[in-house]
């Protein structure tokens, strides 16, 4: 190793030290940019070292990685990851210079930053989740990211892509690659796929599987599928027995068990074993207990598809349901989307409009017939809120806000 | 009018990117509020416009999504002009307001035929407009002053003959300082996705230009609070709105 990248890698390392031990951060965004300062050229090396797989999605690639990673360690695969959502190049760089033998790296990549990371890195496998609208005032359209993750896989159609085949956006993306592992995940949101990516014609959809009149496009045949609570590998079928909640993580966890029996050779069985534990990723999921010994459980839902799939879940549960909204830039500074969300599956719950945005919530319910009360305190109106259980629903700023403060 | 309000949702699959939706909410429970039936009648992509609604939505949408409306909308137009010779009126949102105008900037600029209802054109600015908006209404209107969030890239002229919803307070609008249309049964309009729940009386000239008669207030606290912040808000610039959004709701 020159001695420029040496000196990268260990500036990188004591700022990393510095940031943790004044309390300022995690560390491996602060050191992964100072070493990409000193030597842009360092993830190429870095790469070079691990079996790096990335894993990109709007929607649950934060946990994803954390059951792909679960689930090779429980094979006996040795594995770096870029754990607390550091996404982009200064945070893998961060996580791949850590100390570290030969492993496999598993890592996250922003949806958006996908094609600046796999140029240096040259991933052995992509994995695809699912794209769908996220802050449009900051983002832009959905299609300029598919025309992105396109690029990739026609600039070098021989690496391995596993893709979620019920996703039109990502079925466009994948296809130039020769060798594409189909999972059919199946797609609740679809309000972003109306038109075809190849012609632009309008999309049907039969049975739930897209198809374009116009040019044949439409959802491959898949060898995995997710078929109620377990994943369908030809005739096996694997339970999905997660300690994590929601039919979202369902997805994410057969997604992860894909890439393992697909691309590293441990079989699904063995993969969806190894997530069984998880209960907690980045503070997600984390269960707290109220004084007056309810539990209390905050979600991240951090766009329409998100919100969707969290309130379709809550609606089946005896919850009182805090709805924490904030629109700051990383929420989305536009709260439009509020309209989007089907907010009428919470008639019948204990309902609180919470966060700094309590109000366009609180206007959002009222036009959908939703009760409500008003309380920008989510704690306070956790404590407040009715049912048997309570959940805080929150934005982006919100849930890092309580992952940090709560109780 | 007949004795129930068809409120139609035009295209909701291809014009509903910013939340349109919640017009239609808006305008169907200030319908019933006073006492008058309301229906949401939703038109999915590919199926022709009726002729027998009251009001008409188009909301916005992204650059293919909007060409393929374009294309409906056109097929369908001699329905929708029916309606709005009939008494019928329309409330265009962004991409939706681009389309009632005789052609529009489509992605990489190339020019996209209308459905010309309204002397108006829209060309590519330099640059996305993106950001809250404060518009105070042409004075026929006798509206209060509208708040909204706008995100466009289009420059829209009106002909000489059309003028606007109202003069652009802060934001960008139609790019000349002024935001929007007024024309007949017509409201047009940047302030995207769901305006109406952020200016209830813009939902109440509506349905009165359908109903033919005035419309009470009603007595929604939330609705007032929510709109007196939004106004606040939009009234501070830069830094101090960033200190109220933090301050906003505590302590
Ligand atoms: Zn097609």
């Amino acid at each position: 190793m020159s001695l420029r990248r040496r000196v990268a890698i260990l500036s990188g390392r004591a700022a990393g030290w510095a940031s943790r031990t004044t309390g300022r951060g995690a560390g491996t965004q602060v050191s992964g940019r100072i070493m990409l300062a000193v030597d842009p050229d360092l993830l190429r090396t870095l790469g070079a070292r691990d079996r790096v797989v990335t894993v990109s999605a709007t929607n649950g690639k934060t946990t994803t990685t954390r059951l792909l990673c679960d689930a090779l360690r429980h094979a006996g695969l040795p594995v770096v990851t870029n754990h607390t959502g550091a996404n982009m190049a200064s945070g893998i760089a961060g996580a791949l210079a850590a100390p570290h033998g030969p492993s496999v790296a598993v890592l996250e990549v922003d949806e958006r930053w996908l094609t600046h990371v796999v140029e240096p890195l040259d991933p052995e496998v992509l994995v695809f989740g699912n794209l769908s609208r996220d802050q449009l005032d900051r983002f832009g359209e959905v299609h300029a990211i598919v025309d992105r993750w396109r690029a990739i896989t026609e600039a070098d159609p021989d690496r391995h892509v596993v893709a979620n085949a019920s996703d039109p956006h990502v079925v466009h993306a994948a296809e130039p690659a020769r060798r594409v592992t189909w999972v059919a995940l199946g797609i609740p949101w679809k309000q972003d796929a109306t038109t075809c990516p190849r012609c632009d014609a309008l999309l049907a959809w039969p049975d739930g599987r897209f198809r374009c009149a116009g040019c044949g496009f439409a959802e491959p045949p898949a060898e995995f599928r997710l078929e109620g609570d377990a994943l369908a590998v030809g005739s096996r079928r694997i339970p999905l027995d997660l300690a994590i909640p929601g039919t979202w993580n369902r997805m994410n966890a057969a997604l992860a068990a894909t890439v393992a029996e697909a691309h590293f050779g441990v079989d699904a069985e063995t993969a969806v074993a190894g997530m069984a534990a998880v209960e907690v990723v980045s503070g997600r999921f984390a269960q707290h207990r109220l004084p007056d010994g309810r539990s209390a459980r905050v979600v991240l839902a951090k766009n329409p598809a998100g919100w969707t799939e969290v309130l379709q879940w809550l609606a089946g549960r005896d919850t009182g349901v805090v709805l924490a909204v904030n629109a700051h830039v990383a929420d989305g500074r536009d709260p439009s989307w509020l309209y989007d969300v089907p907010f009428e599956v919470l008639r019948d719950r204990s309902v609180v409009a919470s966060g700094e945005r309590a109000l366009d919530v609180a206007v959002r319910l009222h036009y959908g017939d939703v009760a409500c009360t008003v309380e920008a305190d989510p704690l306070v109106a956790a404590r407040r809120v009715g049912g048997a259980e309570v959940h805080i629903v929150a934005s982006y700023t919100q849930f890092t806000h309580l992952t940090r403060e709560f109780w | 009018m007949s004795s129930v309000l068809r409120i139609a949702l035009v295209y909701p699959d291809l014009l509903g990117t910013y939340g349109d939706r919640g017009n239609a909410l808006v305008l169907e429970h200030r319908a019933r509020a006073r006492g008058i039936e309301a229906t949401i009648v939703e038109v999915p992509a590919g199926t022709p416009l009726p002729d027998s609604c009251d009001i008409y939505l188009l909301g916005g949408g992204e650059d293919a999504p909007q060409v393929a409306a374009a294309e409906g909308l056109r097929a369908s137009r001699a329905a929708l002009t029916r309606a709005l010779d009939g008494g019928a009126a329309l409330l265009a949102v962004c991409a939706g307001f681009q389309l009632i105008g005789h052609h529009y900037a489509a992605a990489g600029g190339r020019s996209m035929e209308g459905l010309a209802l309204v002397d108006l054109h829209t060309v590519p600015g330099p640059d996305r407009i993106i950001g809250e908006v404060l518009v105070e209404p042409d004075p026929s209107t006798g509206l209060p002053t509208i708040t909204g969030f706008e995100n466009h890239g289009g420059r829209t002229h009106l002909g000489p003959g059309e003028r606007p919803l109202g003069r652009v307070r802060r934001g960008g609008g139609n790019g000349d300082g002024s935001d929007g249309v007024l024309h007949g049964g017509i409201v047009g309009t940047y302030l995207h996705g769901p305006v109406l729940p952020r200016n209830p009386a813009l939902a109440d000239h509506l349905l009165a230009h359908v109903t033919g008669t005035a419309l009470g207030p009603l007595d929604e606290p939330v609705v007032d609070r929510y709109r007196a912040e939004r106004l606040s808000f939009a009234t501070l610039t830069g830094s101090a709105r960033r200190r109220a959004e933090r301050r906003l709701h505590r302590g």
